[in-house]
């Protein structure tokens, strides 16, 4: 699976939905995804890809990384998977 | 000053997935205590105890549920929905806004620090799962319950060991009592039966390898339990107005310290409140039928909690019955006046009082009738339930039938 179909399953599953219902355009709020559950799905994706993702719960769109939606998760994990190799 | 009533009761234990079955079992002196199975067990001295069995998580709850709820907050969810559901109870408008959730705990959710502990330390990971903090804390439990039920009155968690479940029951009568609130969920919950959980206990030496035989000469130590026990205080018109039915009235308490060492029980602490109780309920000495005791098994507690019956009781210390129901269910720590309070329940509304069975030989500073292994039919019309603390913090409740 690539780094994109894997994040999606994450997302996904944290939302109750199928991969299929998850769109790069999607935000989180688009798919009932709450602070909770978004700390919830960051600690998965670490856990998958074993990494550490910059981000800060208080300050979430103050973090380095961008959460404005699906597409952009997926661009900052592949860059962070990038940079750990 | 109102009178306050119980108008549900729900449990989960070693004895049974609710009052019913916890009933059964105590009527016919079953002991729930057996080997303990969990993750490691065979580095522990101490291989018995009041393990809840047969009880999934998985079904109960959703998977965020799952993610959120320790086994101390499970049961307490199991035991609080039976509860509600006898009562007959709907919180909505003035009655949510006033009514609220006062549990023990003495440890929270030991489980979730364990496991935790165990992936940090032993398996050196360097990340935990988000919900750790909000999963693990004491008042998790009583915060789940308000949301469950929508209980927006006072809600709290107290956490004073073996004495939790009491002490937080006594707040909740005092609130119900006052008038500051019509109806209150209470009662308390502990799991600590996993390996640290154990293995503390382990440490202190006061634990039994093999049974909890309360009063009996030959006893070894306490045996750890698990399990909830939750009660619906309700005010009595509020309960009478709409027909509920009462299963006992809660008619006073007594709280006190011994002010004197940090495992030793007190003599006197456990007579004051004892005593305090009864004054506080306006009941005479001689119409206490029952007493449920602390009763652990361990040689100091049982032989200091007999010598202050007799001197808050006189004579009437021999005519009155006190059993320890902890040689079926084990300690429960602060769980485990909640539990205990049943046997008070089934003495005065079934007229059966619980036995403490393992009584194998008599201890003459125990010298009282323990109700030894079988259960007694008897009418009681007032009974006490002792829970006295490490740290010498004692609570006493009172109850009488109605």
């Amino acid at each position: 699976m690539s780094i994109s179909d894997r994040v999606i399953a994450i997302i996904a599953e944290q939302a109750v939905l199928e991969p299929s219902d998850v769109s790069p355009e999607s935000t989180l709020e688009d798919l009932g995804i709450d602070s909770l559950g978004l700390v919830e799905s960051i600690f998965a994706i670490e856990e998958e890809f074993d990494i550490s993702i910059p981000f800060n719960a208080n300050e979430p769109t103050q973090s380095d990384f961008d959460i404005s939606n699906v597409a952009a998760i997926i661009a900052g994990i592949e860059k962070l998977v990038a940079e750990k190799v | 000053m109102k009178r306050v009533v119980i108008t549900g009761a729900g449990t989960i234990n070693a004895l049974g997935h609710s009052v019913p079955e916890t009933l059964e079992a105590m009527r016919e002196g079953r002991c729930g205590i057996g080997e303990l199975e969990f993750r490691d067990v065979e580095r522990l001295a101490i291989r018995i105890g009041g393990q809840v069995r047969g009880f999934e998580a998985e079904g109960r709850f959703n998977r965020q549920q799952m993610s959120l709820y320790d086994r101390f907050t499970q049961f307490t969810l199991t035991a609080t929905k039976e509860a509600i559901e006898q009562s007959g109870l709907e919180f909505h408008g003035e009655l949510s806004a006033k009514s609220g959730v006062v549990l023990g705990t003495a440890g929270g959710g030991v489980s979730t620090w364990d496991e935790n502990y165990r992936s940090v330390y032993e398996e050196g990971k360097n990340r935990v799962h988000p919900f750790v903090v909000p999963k693990l804390m004491n008042n998790a439990a009583a915060s789940h319950v308000s949301m469950e039920h929508n209980l927006k009155g006072p809600s709290f968690t107290v956490s004073t060991a073996c004495a939790s479940s009491n002490h937080a029951m006594a707040q909740a009568f005092s609130m119900v009592r006052s008038g500051m609130a019509p109806v209150m969920i209470t009662g308390g919950s502990e799991s600590m039966l996993c390996f640290g959980g154990v293995k503390a206990w382990e440490g202190l030496r006061v634990m039994s390898k093999d049974a909890c035989r309360p009063f009996s000469a030959n006893r070894n130590g306490m045996v750890q339990g698990e399990g909830a026990g939750v009660f619906v205080f309700e005010e009595y018109e509020h309960a009478r107005a709409r027909g509920a039915e009462i299963l006992c009235e809660v008619s006073g308490f007594a709280m006190s310290s011994d002010a004197s060492d940090i495992v030793m029980p007190s003599k006197q602490g456990a007579a004051r409140a004892m005593a305090g109780a009864l004054a506080d309920a306006r009941i005479n000495p001689g119409e206490v039928g029952y007493i449920n005791a602390h009763g652990t098994g361990t040689a100091a507690n049982d032989k200091t909690e007999c010598a202050a019956v007799a001197d808050v009781f006189g004579p009437h210390a021999d005519s009155l019955m006190i059993s320890s129901t902890k040689s079926m269910h084990g300690h429960l720590i602060g769980g485990t006046g909640a539990v205990e309070l049943l046997a008070c329940i089934m003495a005065l509304r079934d007229g059966v009082i619980a036995p403490t069975i393992g009584y194998e030989e008599p201890d003459p500073e125990c010298a009282l009738d323990v109700v030894p292994n079988v259960a007694r039919e008897a009418r009681v019309d007032v009974a006490l339930s002792n829970a006295f603390a490490f740290g010498g913090l004692n609570a006493v409740l009172a109850l009488r039938k109605v």
